[in-house]
């Protein structure tokens, strides 16, 4: 078993390609915590790449990071006149969209990653969400992608952040991304992404755990998972408060 | 000092929340109303996802109204037989509601038909109240009386009941009914219903006023609580923190408005309000009618 394990790990490194430089990475927080004063959260990303050789000679070495949160189908409804107001009419899912994504990079992304590279790794914001067919009677299913793609912007939920990675010596790199108060908890998988002439030529992949903690998590996990109890619980709440309020105030009257 | 809900998943001014509920529960204290029909709204503009703002909503009137009705069992002003006639229609109502809200956010005009009701109701209420006070102010500075009407349908009708608290001997149809429609509206808008309840209990079961709001806070405390109970276990909706922060506020504004109001002059009070109903219906009126800024909104498919 163990021999196998060995062998089978062996046969894996043997079969990566030769790696010319990686990816060393350090953040600022591994792990954010979502608490009751919660308002966002920066974290700072940044490592050095590691190589064995000098520095190739040519064009410089790029980075480009992205940070994911976890992803869900959602549903972008459009609004239309009808009957003189304004109501949802067509509706478009989304089959993945992530609820969170930053993407960063040392310059113009249209000049450090080529279209190729981007469809591989899905980098950029429009790659990063999955939509696969909008109903036949809507022809026109980009411009709902593109309408997610402004209303999360706004919201700060999906940022590009061009030429925001700082690149020391083609060998230090660090950036900030900045997660909006609004998150959803889950694993934020984030990737570090080295180019050279638009290639990529290394990439590393971490976890961020994005959760709620004391008693968000608390609250959160009961509405969830005993929700009876939860709505009694909250029942009770106004109860007491109700029942508090009325004999707190007639105390203060006599 | 901002502070995370837990189940809203937004970040919010506590201050704010607190002001809000302080400033609602004045106008609440002032006028005797429960005041959803106030805070849900507000909620919505500070960007409370709608379904939260309605669940939460609910628990919230528990709350007040709770705190209101134990004023009136002590001067022995609420029916408890009307009550429970109709808590009967309340209860069915809240229940087809909670149904219905969820039907509609599966199909995605839950916002529409929220806010269609308050503009339909509001403004119904709103200008009924306004005729009504205006005319009651014209009367009192010319001292005439005011006439009072019989209706003759609620006494025809079967299954007659008697009724001694309020000294009515009808049928248990028109509260029944009356019940259910509340309950109805009280699950889709997150309100009460106490502004459509107290007419309805004057002008179509002809109860004495003296015992009106009792009752109806009465059947509204078990009404909401029933909401708050079929919105917490189906749409996991009711921010407790949220609610909480705005009972503070709540049950502090509601005494200094109680003080104010008792300073002024009952059909100011009425015009003051219906002005207020009406300002409230303008604003969602004009988010109907006019073309908004955004015309494509995102949310999470409804897990059928």
């Amino acid at each position: 078993m163990m021999r196998g394990l060995v062998l089978a790990f062996l046969t894996f490194c043997a079969t990566l390609p030769a790696r010319a430089e990686e990816v060393v990475l350090g953040l600022s927080k591994d792990e954010v915590a979502i608490t009751a004063s919660f308002n966002g959260s920066d974290i700072l990303i940044f490592g050095a790449v590691l190589r064995e050789e000098p520095i190739p000679s040519g064009s410089p070495l790029e980075v480009v990071i992205t940070v994911s949160g976890p992803s869900t189908p959602v549903t972008v409804r459009r609004k239309e006149r009808r009957f003189g107001i304004w109501i949802n009419t067509d509706a478009v899912e989304v089959d993945r969209a992530p609820s969170y994504y930053a993407v960063a990079s040392s310059g113009p992304l249209r000049e450090v990653l080529s279209n190729i590279e981007d469809l591989r790794y899905r980098i950029t914001v429009p790659r990063a969400i999955r939509s696969v067919g909008a109903p036949m009677t809507i022809l026109d299913s980009a411009a709902f992608t593109r309408a997610l793609i402004r209303i999360r912007g706004n919201m700060g939920l999906y940022q590009v952040l061009e030429e925001n990675v700082v690149v020391d010596q083609q060998t230090l790199f660090r950036t900030s991304i900045q997660l909006p108060s609004a998150v959803t908890e889950g694993g934020y998988i984030t990737r570090i992404f080295l180019t050279r002439d638009g290639k990529v030529v290394s990439q590393y992949q971490t976890t961020i755990e994005v959760r709620k903690v004391g008693l968000e998590r608390w609250l959160f996990a009961l509405s969830r998972n005993q929700p009876l109890l939860y709505g009694l619980m909250s029942i009770a709440i106004a109860i007491a408060a109700g029942w508090g309020a009325s004999a707190g105030f007639a105390l203060l009257r006599r | 000092m901002q502070i995370y809900l837990p189940i809203a998943e937004v970040s919010v001014n506590a201050f704010l929340l607190l002001g809000l509920g302080g400033l609602v529960g004045m106008l609440s204290g002032m006028f005797g109303v429960g005041g959803g029909f106030l805070m849900t709204p507000l909620l919505f503009f500070i960007g409370i996802p709608p379904a939260v703002a309605v669940a939460t909503g609910a628990n919230q009137i528990v709350a007040s109204s709770f705190s209101g009705v134990l004023a009136h069992f002590r001067r022995r002003t609420v029916d408890l037989r009307m009550g429970t006639v109709l808590l009967i229609g309340g209860l069915i109502g809240a229940a087809a509601g909670v149904a219905v809200f969820n039907y509609l956010r599966s199909i995605g005009q839950v916002d529409l038909m929220v806010r269609l009701c308050y503009v339909v109701f509001l403004g119904i209420i709103g200008t009924l109240m306004f005729v009504e006070s205006l005319a009651a102010l014209r009367r009192s500075s010319s001292g005439a009386k005011p006439k009072r009407k019989k209706h003759g349908l609620v006494h025809k009708m079967p299954f007659k009941m008697r009724f001694r608290v309020s000294g009515l001997y009808i049928s248990v149809i028109p509260p029944l009914l009356v019940g259910l429609s509340v309950g109805v509206l009280a699950a889709i808008m997150g309100v009460g219903g106490g502004f459509i309840m107290v007419p309805a209990m004057i002008y179509i079961l002809g109860m004495p006023t003296k015992v009106v709001i009792g009752t109806s806070l009465f059947q509204i405390i078990f009404v909401a609580a029933f909401t708050t109970m079929l919105h917490a276990t189906t749409n996991y909706t009711v921010d407790v923190v949220l609610a909480v922060l705005l009972l503070v506020g709540g049950v502090v504004g509601a005494q200094i408005g109680t003080n104010i109001g008792l300073r002024m002059k009952a059909e100011q009070l009425r015009v003051l309000l219906a002005l207020l109903v009406m300002i409230v219906c303008g604003k969602l009126a004009l988010e109907l009618l006019l073309q908004p800024s955004e015309l494509y909104s995102v949310a999470p498919p409804v897990m059928q």
